[in-house]
């Protein structure tokens, strides 16, 4: 188990006048202080840790933010920033002399501007919320995390989250164009704009993906793009992880950037046929979902060429595509990849490695090991285009031995990608889950380095406290 | 200035670094100082130039990766990776027509300074595509962040902080950068005759359709006459450009010509004519002539006519606008007076600006970016603390004490 901070005895002493408080700054069901109603905030998406915090407040507006961090601030009081509560990494875990201040109110939608292609939103809107809004005039926006029916945008500015079609339309920092924020102290900071090159430091690039560590965001400023006139997919089984790795480079050498390219192993391929029956080959040690956009024509290209290519690779099985029907059954077994693992075992850890893509063959082999000197089983997902890894290692919580394994097995994936040149963590943050490990990434200079830019947003460490950086690193300068 | 250094290493820099530290003497950091007439000058007692710590360190085509010491040239980086039918996804432009110097510019620099071309408006930034780098901080301590892999989201982003800094936070010593297959042709629809508004507009319809419009500018007639491949159009114009596989270029700008019918009978240029007329737009080819200052203002695409007409107003400016209408190119007089009439076009805009080029004098004295409110500008001069406590690297270029 984790370890964890010491609570603040004096702020645990000062509970009752802190929940006070808050209930002069925002509207009385905005606070929540009844342990009862504390419950469903003590974990998030990893759900093997939990604490209740002190007390979780609600604010409706960017002001009400400001006013809460103010008090908080003089208060010396510690602050969980959370959105959706599905953070993978831990990334909303709370403290127990820690305030969870929820953005979950502040969900409207403020402005949406086709000339220009952005639109404005409150943090907690969720992800597939802007794309619903703007769909019906023909636009989308980009990032699509698994989790996007329900996680907000604030969330994946904080993570800067990911999805499937990265390798065509990037991440959540490179969609997004301008952020409204709240300083630990409770100023409000406009970051950015409807325009594409700020002037000074690049708040926007470094406050995405900084976990909360840095400032709260309020407003979110996304770019919304047109969706293409339509989008296919294909499905690719081959005899070995090897044959389905070359197939992807041969792909990308022959200048094909598919919108997605995934990847998934024999278990992986097993698990989503039994749970979604989406007809694919049990034969298979590895198999490809390769989808491309375009005009009817324009599809029948790329995936002809593809095809070609596929076939160069002794393919088990090829199914393309020939209708938007074919496609989503192909789409159907994969994007229910985390519900058919929880089918097959009673919990499961979601690894997030990245790796260099050439070594993809090497590291299964290497993963395939792991999993049975840990004796546990694991599935495999890649976003095979851009080298993201989703270890999925199965466990029993209700077996301490079985976690604890699953947690050695995991750290072991982990370090494997950095030693093959890769890093900790590709879409689903550091948070809690890989602190520990940071040292096996960045040298004691680089994280020195990181350190002090978080002191110089938040001095006293009250922002998101025992995530990021390894507890030893993460003390205040004053402590 | 006690002269330059010109390390052969990344040991070398840090030595020079730790050196200056010491006896706290600011440095210009610089490759070949081909961008030094950018922003604020810098008051320095020594120099430290990256040009000599060159050459490509990795280069992984099918993994999309090429990584290069900081002073390798830009040229170098591009035919490498053209070798592989790649590209540099920013489409950086290169700024020797408006500096002067033959110099050639270098990796570092261009992410020094986070310079994009046409091509951001649809692919993004320079700094979205740096995947990885090896910086020396104030300190002369080595730091790394980001690495060569495409996802990566491990600790804080310093890549991004460090890219556009102007070497005021650390100094950069190699970098990693994601790359893309290069288009196997380009095909740019032209709309002659459009005002500036109407001509944004046209260029919204493109950028607002499903045919992966990838660069999208408008040119007033003085500016389009200064390029050849537009100038036989005798006349402004809008253009739109799509990258892609021949077939899809054939059919993409015979779309867009009939998507965008009403803003007039669309010429098409061909791909030798959309490489030339593209490379004029990045490399701000219509305002090579111009001898006073020149100015970079970015806002939201629909507002930049009103800052081209505001500034237009204001003194005789040779004016165009790439991005879709968002980033506005102005050359006029390198006066204060000028400068203020930019400010205040790019402020009532929403946007910001950058005093790309001026005399010492004029850059010296004024904003040549937009001062940042009191709270953020603390946590400006506490980051700058925070890589380089004795503000030793390019002290002042972006902004005065910082």
């Amino acid at each position: 188990m984790i370890q964890q901070p010491a609570p603040k005895p004096d702020v645990l002493a000062r509970r009752d006048a802190i929940v006070a408080g808050l209930r002069r700054l925002v509207p009385e069901s905005g606070v929540i202080a009844e342990p009862i109603r504390l419950k469903p905030y003590e974990t998030d998406g990893l759900a093997a840790y939990r604490q209740v915090p002190l007390a979780v407040v609600l604010p409706e507006s960017t002001e009400q933010v400001a006013a809460v961090m103010r008090f908080l601030h003089e208060q010396g009081v510690r602050v969980i920033p959370r959105g959706a509560g599905t953070s993978l990494s831990g990334g909303a875990l709370p403290l127990a002399d820690a305030v969870v201040i929820g953005m979950m109110r502040l969900n409207r939608i403020l402005d949406i501007d086709y000339a220009d292609r952005c639109a404005t939103v409150q943090a907690g809107v969720t992800n597939i919320g802007i794309t619903q809004a703007v769909q019906g005039d023909g636009f989308f926006y980009a990032p699509d995390p698994s989790s996007q029916l329900a996680c907000m945008i604030g969330g994946n500015v904080g993570m800067n989250s990911g999805g499937a079609h990265c390798l065509r339309y990037g991440v959540t920092a490179n969609n997004l164009l301008g952020l409204k924020i709240v300083t630990v102290a409770g100023e409000i900071i406009d970051i950015g704009g409807a325009h594409l090159d700020a002037a000074g430091y690049d708040w926007l690039g470094l406050l995405t993906g900084s976990e909360g560590q840095l400032a709260l965001v309020t407003e979110v400023t996304v770019r919304i793009l047109r969706g293409p006139e339509g989008a296919r997919a294909m499905l690719a089984a081959f005899r070995s992880n090897e044959v389905a790795g070359a197939c992807v480079d041969a792909i990308i050498a022959s200048g094909i950037i598919p919108v997605a390219l995934e990847f998934m192993d024999r278990p992986a391929i097993h698990a989503c046929e039994a749970f979604a029956h989406a007809g694919y080959p049990l034969d298979a040690e590895a198999m490809l979902i390769i989808e491309v956009e375009g005009s009817t024509a324009e599809q029948d290209f790329l995936l002809g060429r593809i095809r070609e290519i596929c076939e160069r690779h002794d393919p088990i099985s090829l199914k393309v595509s020939q209708s938007a029907e074919e496609s989503a059954a192909i789409w159907k077994g994969r994007k229910g990849a985390f519900g058919a693992i929880g089918r097959i075992s009673p919990d499961y850890l979601c690894m997030d490695g990245t790796i260099p893509t050439s070594r993809l063959p090497d590291v299964l082999r290497r993963i395939g090991e792991m999993s049975e000197s840990y004796r546990l089983g694991v599935a495999n997902i890649f976003h095979a285009g851009d080298g993201n890894l989703h270890p999925l290692i199965m466990f029993d919580a209700n077996d301490p031995d079985s976690f604890a394994r699953a947690e050695r097995f995991g750290a072991d994936v982990l370090k494997l990608c950095v030693e093959v040149g890769g890093c900790l963590t590709g879409e689903h943050g550091v948070g809690v889950e890989k602190r520990d490990l940071m040292g096996v990434q960045f040298s004691a200079t680089d994280l020195a380095q990181q350190r002090r830019v978080k002191d110089a947003f938040d001095p006293g460490w009250l922002l998101n406290p025992s995530k990021v950086f390894p507890l030893t690193d993460a003390l205040p300068k004053a402590a | 200035m006690s002269g330059t250094a010109a390390p052969p290493d990344e040991a070398g820099i840090i030595a020079e670094v730790a050196a200056a530290h010491d006896s706290a003497t600011p440095l210009e950091i610089g490759g070949c100082f081909t961008k030094r007439a950018m922003l604020r000058p810098v008051q320095a007692g020594r120099g430290l130039s990256l040009a000599a710590c060159a050459g490509i360190t990795l280069h992984s085509p099918q993994e999309l990766v090429i990584g290069a010491k900081a002073g390798t040239r830009m040229s170098e980086i591009a035919a490498a990776v053209a070798a592989h039918g790649q590209h540099i996804i920013s489409e950086p432009p290169d700024f020797s027509g408006l500096f002067g110097g033959g110099a050639a510019q270098t990796l570092g620099g261009v992410v020094a300074a986070n310079l994009s071309g046409p091509r951001r408006v649809a692919w993004g930034a320079t700094r979205d595509h740096v995947l990885g780098v090896r910086a020396v901080n104030g300190q002369g301590e080595l730091v790394r962040s980001g690495g060569r892999v495409l996802k990566n989201v491990t600790g804080l982003d310093l890549c991004k902080l460090l890219a556009g800094s102007h070497g005021t936070l650390a100094v950069l010593t190699e970098i990693t950068l994601k790359v893309l297959p290069a288009p196997e042709r380009r095909g740019t629809v032209v709309l002659p005759g459009l005002d500036a508004t109407q001509g944004v507009a046209a260029l919204s319809a493109a950028l607002g359709s499903p045919y992966g419009v990838s660069a999208a500018a408008y040119l007033p007639a003085e500016a389009a006459s200064q390029v050849p491949a537009l100038a036989w159009l005798g006349g402004p114009v809008a253009i739109a450009r799509v990258e892609d596989f021949a077939t899809s270029v054939a059919y993409r700008t015979d779309r867009l010509r009939a998507e965008l019918a009403s803003f007039g009978r669309a010429e098409i240029l061909d791909d030798a004519a959309s490489v030339a007329a593209w490379a004029a737009v990045r490399d701000a080819v219509p305002l090579h002539g111009e001898t006073g200052a020149i100015w970079r203002v970015s806002v939201r695409p629909s507002a930049g006519p009103a800052v081209a007409e505001s500034v237009a107003r204001a003194f005789a400016a040779n004016w165009f606008l790439d991005w879709g209408g968002g980033l506005v190119w102005i050359a006029g007089p390198a006066t204060a007076a000028a400068h203020e009439a930019v400010m205040a076009a790019a402020k009532a805009g929403g946007g910001t600006w950058l005093l790309l080029r001026a005399p010492e004098g004029l850059r010296a004295s004024v904003a040549v970016i937009p001062p940042e409110p009191p709270a953020l500008a603390r946590i400006t001069a506490a980051v700058k603390a925070a890589f380089d406590p004795k503000g030793i690297l390019n002290p002042g270029r972006m902004y005065a004490g910082v």
